[in-house]
């Protein structure tokens, strides 16, 4: 009797230990950090490594100009740099400088997608400085200054308030009137 | 097989511009390998459809086909369901290669047991087969302008519907174990642009599903093959294809997919973010833009309606530019976030006039016209655009963008 209650224990434990169904088995240390390369605002996560404007304008002629237009004006691809003061007209830019909120936003989308040809081809101190220079084209930040795990969450983008929650449903009532 | 819908057909394939002008069905020359005293084609391994039907997605011009978006023909669907092959697509990075034995899903952060799940593991759980729509919620930004397109696919063909298997989200955090500081999910797609969006863990634990099947086969490679979410009811770009990893965390990453794109600017130069549901649309499909009434008197007027606030409650079709109202016939059963079919008989008396359709779900909210969107939000908004579309009948039965 004695022996069948710790045997429940035991199962019990291993059952919090293992969940329901037992499903999956645990991920080792090197398999989360090859995958997670999400940055959040907090800037968690974002990898050792620094780069400055004056560094990303070389890596951007090479790699990022040729969609993206000299100094970010756009080409085959939308602009990264301008707008400013737009928004509420009825021709609104948007791009980094007058629309996204937050710059660890572009480190994240740089470094997980950019080139669209060749993705992960940058190392992180290729994206930290490209990152730089886009923000520096923006007139967001100097072109000396360096981007790295700490400065780059504290960049204050100009748009950073301009996002409001989801206000739907914002239409539905019923207008004219029904045949029953 | 109802009566007319032979001639139904015939008007299907007309519009997609078959060879086939002045020609009444029936008169055209039998192919040699056609009739009944011919011998058919053997069995086969995996079907093809008739080579008679042409329907297919639309292909933007683009020099970057990797990063765009075909559109379903709604205008020649018959029921709810989108087969496979027409289901909408848009890609950020082109359709990765995967090879199912070797896709992992690793689910991590704030969990007190990291997971890695194989497909075959992942398909022995408990699964569950739903019918839900998937629309891009940059469906209908053409019509924000006064022309709006010309046809069901052009306007509206960001839309689909299929019966999707898969095994409840929740089900896998409950294997994880979701700490309490818990509050949103990264969901992450394993093609080259790494599609990546935040979802708040309150609508993993009401139905979102980690979907392996398809309309009862495997996904296609376009739609996420071999795993991807669905999030019914809510815009496409968060039913992440090619999943291969799910975050636990306490705030949205602000990914660019979230931020930069799939936010809907006001008129005041403020914008929305997280604008997750779909709102409820209709749409009619026959007589719709492109088509053509080939004779005066009966027709089935037909269409589509969905909402990612449950299930379609009424239908009114209006054919008379919206001075009246009528409710069509409902199509049962009715699933929430999918699909529904409506119809109404009509008898067309060639004179010119407006057909429209307005729907209303069961939260009672009613699809809007235009003006009521443009007056809410302005017409900057881009996505989410769920007004009322008319197509006028020209005298001579051509249906063309009211």
């Amino acid at each position: 009797m004695r022996s069948a209650c710790l045997m429940l224990v035991a199962v019990a434990l291993m059952q919090a230990q293992t969940g329901k169904y037992g499903a999956g088995r645990p991920p080792t240390p090197q398999e989360v950090k090859a995958l997670d390369i999400s940055v959040p605002p907090s800037g968690e996560g974002l990898p050792e490594g620094s780069g400055t404007a004056v560094e990303g304008k070389e890596v951007y002629a090479r790699r990022c100009q040729r969609c993206h237009g000299a100094e970010g004006k756009g080409g085959d691809e939308v602009a990264l740099v301008g707008g400013s003061g737009t928004l509420n007209t009825p021709k609104p830019l948007k791009t980094v400088g007058s629309y996204w909120p937050y710059a660890t936003t572009l480190f994240d989308y740089i470094h997980r997608a950019m080139p669209f040809k060749d993705p992960g081809s940058l190392t992180s101190n290729h994206v930290y400085a490209v990152t730089a220079y886009i923000l520096q084209l923006n007139g967001i930040i100097r072109a000396n200054e360096k981007m790295s795990a700490e400065s780059l969450p504290k960049v204050k983008m100009p748009n950073r308030d301009g996002f409001i929650p989801d206000a739907r449903p914002d239409t539905g009532k019923v207008k004219g009137t029904t045949k029953r | 097989m109802k009566k007319g819908s032979n001639r139904r057909k015939f008007l299907f394939s007309a519009s997609l511009g078959a060879a086939m002008t002045g020609c009444r069905q029936g008169e055209k020359p039998a192919a040699e390998d056609e009739g009944p005293n011919r011998l058919g084609k053997p069995v086969s391994e995996y079907g093809d459809r008739s080579p008679h039907e042409k329907s297919k997605r639309l292909k933007p011009e683009t020099k970057t086909p990797e990063a765009a978006s075909t559109r379903t023909p709604l205008q020649d669907s018959y029921g709810i369901l989108t087969p496979a092959a027409l289901h909408f697509e848009r890609h950020h990075s082109g359709v990765p290669a995967i090879d199912p034995a070797r896709h992992q899903l690793l689910l991590h952060g704030l969990v007190d047991r990291p997971l890695v799940f194989g497909m075959d593991e992942l398909k022995r759980l408990p699964s569950v087969s739903r019918i839900h729509f998937v629309e891009c919620s940059g469906n209908g930004r053409s019509e924000w302008s006064a022309k709006g397109a010309p046809d069901a696919q052009r306007s509206q063909g960001l839309a689909s519907c299929s019966e999707w298997t898969g095994v409840p989200l929740s089900l896998l955090l409950a294997e994880a174990g979701v700490q309490s500081s818990a509050k949103w999910l990264l969901a992450e797609g394993g093609d080259a642009s790494k599609m990546s969006r935040s979802i708040p863990l309150q609508k993993a634990n009401e139905d979102i599903l980690v979907a392996y099947g398809q309309n009862g086969e495997a996904l296609r490679p376009e739609q996420g093959y071999p795993l991807r979410l669905v999030v019914p009811g809510w815009e496409g770009n968060i039913n992440v294809k090619w999943l291969r990893r799910i975050k636990v965390v306490d705030e949205p990453v602000m990914t660019k997919d979230e931020t930069s794109k799939y936010t809907d600017l006001m008129a005041d130069g403020k914008a929305r973010i997280f604008t997750f549901v779909v709102d409820a649309k209709s749409l009619i499909t026959y007589p719709s833009g492109g088509q053509k009434l080939a004779a005066k008197g009966f027709h089935e007027i037909s269409g589509l309606a969905w909402s990612g606030r449950g299930k379609i409650e009424r239908v009114e079709v209006s054919t008379d530019g919206g001075k009246s109202w009528v409710n069509a016939r409902l199509e049962e059963p009715r699933h929430r976030m999918a699909f529904t079919r409506f119809r109404l008989p009509w008898t067309w008396d060639g004179s010119e006039t407006v057909l429209v359709s307005r729907c209303t779900d069961e939260s009672g909210y009613v699809q809007p016209d235009r003006a009521q969107l443009i007056e809410a939000r302005g017409m900057n908004s881009d996505y989410h655009n769920n007004a009322t579309k008319p197509w006028q009948v020209m005298a001579d039965g051509s249906v063309k963008n009211a």
